[in-house]
């Protein structure tokens, strides 16, 4: 039997995964593992195969591929014009730095046992042998920031939690990935799911938390089958419970489903979702690590953030900070997508260039055009002409351009992009989304999708341009939270970098 | 149970396709809360649907990387193709509703139907699969 993986990924299966697995599944020599996704999502559904000399890879394979395959030598990893040499040599691969994502598309996902062969569990190891509140002391000498898109530093919000003495606090993961043209938590949800619930774990035992819960989002239904079944058999495992790992502590896990809603990607109206109620933002202070759900001191982390706290534990604070730039540490999952030729995951240290990323990893665009524009940060995040693309990924080089690395998506334009279509897009889509309790958010976004409207056709557009700028100002000072307050980053960096689209 | 209305909601419209007018004064009932309560969280959520969905329910990815990839062009094939715009739904037989990213932005333009999300979709793409029975299979 030879060992054979296709990736049950979500992006995998959206271009034909299960019709290859099954084609494979077919021939007796087959040993089947569905795998998560390596993120080399443009050759997806890339296979695997395990040989003596390493795991060589093949893609994109379609299911008519496979016998085709087999006919070469597939099993011992045979020449095939769909072959692409070893798996961990390819140049996408070897050229990132996978810590969060180490066992992404390396292992079964829900495979324990593989799991805790390639390192897992021995951060939540290390947590239990030391005190809560050195647990949270690595944390913050690691340098972690929230890398759901504020980038707030995690030890100081768990410091917090610590500190905030509450017969009752919780650990709610922020799986609502709703940022467009970001899928690390998907992928990560679906490939290496037990990373996150021994990261959450981790989060409960160091602040005295015992209940946990993930918020996921109903846009990933794979997601939410992986999860379930990931803390059924973590729970199985004696790893959730009233005893975690024989330690005499307890953490209890439960998944949530969302109900498509943008804003309760947001945290406080995240919590409000979790009470049952509208997902309306609420005021700040109290922030949720004082008075989060149900009112008790509350970790609100992304799903990123707490994935990466088993590693800093097994190898040290030390060793995590060591990686980056600056104030922005460690390593960083960024997403490329939209019209790029090589699309996937890159997980690397934060300072890699837009352009090292769009055009040495992505090769440029997918249709061969010039690249137009680039919207790093998802829908709330500033377009980038091709001009600007030097630009290194960390938080603070991006804020000092106006822009900022948000969930770390990346989407690419080529150049028949119209750009007042796509600011007047990002206002529209913040009027959909508005939770409505701000006005800035509720009314402005509607008045922004008119104004853009106003201005293409206007005689005067300098003059259109001036109220749209205002309005753009107010919406990100009086807002109540990011949507209202970040819709201008879009819109503005549209106006400034491609006045052209407006008539201007 | 920690805040039970939104796991409620979700079971009722996965089992009935959508949250009938009824429904309303017996969940909050049941969650001692009340009608005005239940309603509010109903109309708040895109995925709430007060009226049953079409025998087909296709979802058409309209964010910025599937636009980026001809999203736009996609989107209006499939309101052609069903004859129906996104947003409504057709003689009981085909819902279209927009959707905002379903995480494949590295294999878009991306169109879910019957739940079943789909990558890399062009028009003919599109017809092939909506001319295909629903796959068996959601391993």
């Amino acid at each position: 039997m030879t060992r054979v993986y296709v990736p049950r990924d979500a992006a995998a299966r959206s271009v034909g995964a299960d019709a290859v697995a099954r084609a494979l599944a077919a021939d007796p020599r087959v040993q089947l593992v569905r795998n998560g996704s390596r993120g080399l999502l443009w050759l997806e559904p890339m296979i695997e195969v395990e040989t003596a000399a390493g795991r060589v890879a093949y893609g994109p394979v379609a299911a008519a591929d496979v016998p085709a395959l087999l006919a070469a030598g597939l099993l011992d990893g045979g020449d095939h014009p769909l072959r692409l040499g070893l798996t961990e040599a390819l140049p996408y691969l070897a050229r990132q730095t996978r810590l969060t994502f180490a066992r992404c598309g390396v292992i079964d996902p829900l495979d324990l046992d593989a799991y805790r062969a390639h390192g897992g569990m021995r951060g939540l190891a290390a947590a239990i042998a030391l005190a809560p509140a050195e647990v949270v002391a690595q944390v913050t000498r690691s340098g972690l920031r929230g890398r759901g898109g504020a980038a707030f530093p995690a030890g100081v919000k768990w410091q917090t939690v610590l500190d905030t003495p509450a017969p009752q606090k919780y650990v709610v993961c922020n799986a609502d990935e709703g940022d467009s043209g970001t899928f690390s938590d998907r992928m990560l949800m679906e490939g290496d799911p037990f990373v996150l619930i021994e990261g959450m774990i981790i989060a409960g035992l160091a602040v005295g938390a015992t209940r946990g819960f993930i918020y996921l989002r109903s846009e990933y239904p794979d997601a939410a089958r992986t999860l379930g079944e990931a803390i059924a058999r973590a729970a199985a495992a004696g790893y959730l419970g009233d005893d975690v790992a024989g330690s005499g502590r307890a953490f209890h896990l439960e998944l949530r489903i969302g109900a498509g809603s943008y804003v309760c990607g947001e945290e406080t109206a995240l919590l409000e979702s979790l009470e049952g109620k509208r997902g309306v933002v609420r005021p700040r202070p109290p922030v949720p690590a004082v008075a989060g759900l149900l009112g008790a001191p509350t970790i609100v982390n992304n799903v990123g953030t707490l994935a990466s706290v088993p590693v800093i534990l097994d190898r040290g604070a030390d060793a995590y900070a060591a990686l980056g730039v600056g104030r922005s540490r460690g390593t960083i999952a960024f997403q490329l997508g939209g019209n790029v030729a090589r699309g996937g995951l890159v997980e690397a240290p934060p300072g890699l260039t837009v352009r090292e990323l769009v055009h040495d990893f992505g090769g440029g665009t997918a249709s061969g055009r010039p690249v137009r524009a680039v919207q790093v940060g998802g829908p709330l995040g500033a377009y980038l002409p091709a001009s600007a693309l030097d630009v290194a990924l960390d938080y603070e080089a991006l804020a000092a351009r106006g822009a900022l690395l948000g969930h770390g998506g990346v989407v690419v334009f080529d150049d028949t992009v119209d750009m007042a279509k796509m600011a007047r897009f990002a206002l529209e889509f913040c009027a959909i989304e508005s939770c409505g309790k701000c006005t800035p958010c509720r009314i402005g976004a509607r008045r922004g999708v008119e104004l853009v409207d106003q201005l293409v056709k206007s005689k005067r557009p300098a003059d259109e341009a001036a109220v749209l700028r205002e309005l753009c100002d107010t919406m990100t000072h009086a807002s109540l939270c990011a949507l209202g307050g970040m819709t201008a980053y879009p819109v503005e960096s549209a106006l400034r970098h491609f006045p052209e689209d407006f008539g201007l | 149970m920690v805040g039970p209305l939104l796991p409620v909601l979700n079971e009722v419209q996965s089992e009935l396709g959508y949250i009938p007018e009824h429904a309303i004064p017996r969940i909050a009932a049941a969650l001692n809360l009340s009608r005005a309560e239940v309603h509010g969280v109903v109309s708040f959520y895109h995925d709430y649907r007060t009226r049953p969905p079409g025998r087909r329910v296709v979802k058409v990815c309209r964010a910025e990387a599937c636009q980026a990839m001809g999203g736009d062009a996609l989107a209006a094939h499939v309101e052609a193709r069903l004859g129906c715009a996104i947003g409504e739904t057709r003689d009981d037989e085909v819902t279209v509703d927009a959707a905002y990213c379903f995480g494949n932005c590295a294999c878009a333009p991306a169109v879910m139907i019957d739940g079943a999300l789909h990558g890399r979709v062009t028009p003919a793409r599109f017809d092939e699969l909506v001319g295909a029975p629903a796959e068996e299979e959601r391993s």
